[in-house]
């Protein structure tokens, strides 16, 4: 069996009140030696004040070849935006 | 630099090209990143993995020489500070291995071509540090140079090769900063012994750090190609250039003289005027014959394999704690 260590995508939260963004990838044995070698390797400056591991074998990304199918029916629905919207300026801050 | 001599496939004319290259091309003109899963041509894909692998391992083997005085550096601070330098050595090492293998090599096949010789490294690290002063000698010269090159490199076409360069270089001016500060002190309020040593480490230093920005263009057949997909901006004698102009201030402030009697300001092109390195010397190391090259190879290979059983264990143990939660899984349902 080979004992090369399975691949792990790291998250982090930056700063209190922000999302946990990908910061980038790392190789462990199991997810507790994930969260220490991400330490280590990503969080060396103070960049963070939590960290999220996951597998990148568990993550199900969507593939270049849909981008059209996937987000361009969205491009069609301006109203989503509500600069749509014309609203006299009489009426006030809206 | 870290990537000196990177065989690159040919450039390839547009008429040449087929449709899907076209796109492909047209799209870094654009400046638009190329992500893991886009389509690329495998010229592309293959030229990326050694110039990354090779930068990877530059980081890695860079550590050697410097480790080599961790145990002696003068003061507890300088050796917390060296320790903290080599410690992101390592992490740079691993940004790049990270960036390298989203193309679809494995680590352990890095690595694996490295320690056969099939990888290269970069060829400043198999020069020896014989004193302190080298020390101040490599965070100035060798990881200035480095800079220089990874500058450009956050703009390179690759989507994780450029995210790890924009973090790698926030880290590194620490990096020349603490060598600067080794030398401004040896050579500003030093012994002459002191100011002699700093001076001993740059005439030895000075010509392999013009080495690590590459052959010179006149030479550098892999080049065309690299620039076209942007994996490269700048050439290798425009980024040596950069350098030197850079450098030369750098070394009046401390009173060191750059060993080269043909150093001389050009006004007409608004650079320095310099001495070429040895080339037969580059290739001579880079062909493994460098004074330092089977002993940084031998160093990693027995690291590498000393850790094996360690590797192996964790991952022995990893499995076995996955099977009993399972097992403890499946007994509560």
């Amino acid at each position: 069996m080979s004992s090369e260590w399975p691949l792990w995508e790291v998250f982090i939260r930056g700063q209190h009140g922000l999302h946990h963004r990908h910061v980038g990838s790392l190789h462990a044995p199991d997810a507790e030696m994930a969260i220490c070698n991400a330490r280590d390797v990503y969080t060396r400056r103070n960049e963070g004040v939590s960290i999220w591991v996951v597998k990148s074998s568990d993550i199900t990304a969507s593939s270049p070849s849909e981008k059209g199918p996937l987000f361009e029916p969205s491009n069609a629905k301006v109203y989503r935006h509500p600069t749509f919207f014309e609203i006299p300026s009489e009426v006030g801050h809206m | 630099m870290y990537a000196q001599m990177v065989k690159a496939e040919g450039a390839k004319a547009r008429e040449e090209m087929s449709e899907q290259e076209r796109a492909f091309q047209d799209r870094i003109d654009r400046g638009e990143k190329i992500e893991p899963k886009d389509w690329m041509p495998e010229g592309y894909r293959k030229t990326l993995i050694r110039q990354i692998g090779q930068h990877a391992h530059s980081e890695i083997v860079g550590q050697l020489p410097e480790g080599n005085w961790i145990t002696r550096a003068p003061t507890l601070e300088r050796k917390a500070i060296l320790l903290a330098k080599v410690q992101d050595e390592a992490g740079h090492g691993l940004y790049l291995y990270s960036a390298a293998e989203t193309l679809g090599v494995s680590r352990d096949e890095l690595l694996a071509a490295l320690h056969g010789g099939r990888m290269k490294y970069s060829s400043i690290f198999n020069y020896p540090t014989l004193t302190w002063a080298d020390i101040g000698m490599v965070g100035w010269l060798v990881d200035g140079a480095a800079i220089m090159n990874q500058v450009q490199l956050q703009k390179t076409s690759y989507g994780p090769y450029s995210r790890a360069m924009i973090r790698i270089c926030k880290e590194e001016s620490f990096h020349q900063r603490q060598g600067y500060d080794i030398l401004m002190k040896m050579c500003l309020q030093g012994t002459p012994e002191q100011k002699a040593m700093a001076q001993d480490a740059m005439n030895r230093f000075w010509y392999p750090a013009l080495m690590m920005f590459g052959p010179p263009d006149r030479d550098s057949v892999h080049s065309a190609q690299s620039m076209q997909w942007k994996i490269k901006i700048n050439t290798n004698d425009e980024l040596r250039q950069k350098f030197v102009d850079q450098t030369v201030p750098q070394a009046e402030y401390l009173g060191l003289t750059i060993p080269d009697p043909k150093l001389k300001w050009n006004d007409a092109k608004g650079g320095y005027d310099f001495s070429e390195p040895d080339w037969t010397e580059f290739f001579e190391v880079i062909a493994g014959n460098g004074p330092c090259n089977t002993e940084r190879m031998e160093a990693r290979i027995t690291a590498w394999e000393d850790g094996a059983w360690f590797r192996k264990g964790l991952m022995a143990h990893a499995r076995k704690r996955d099977a009993r939660r399972a097992a403890a899984r499946l007994a509560a349902e």
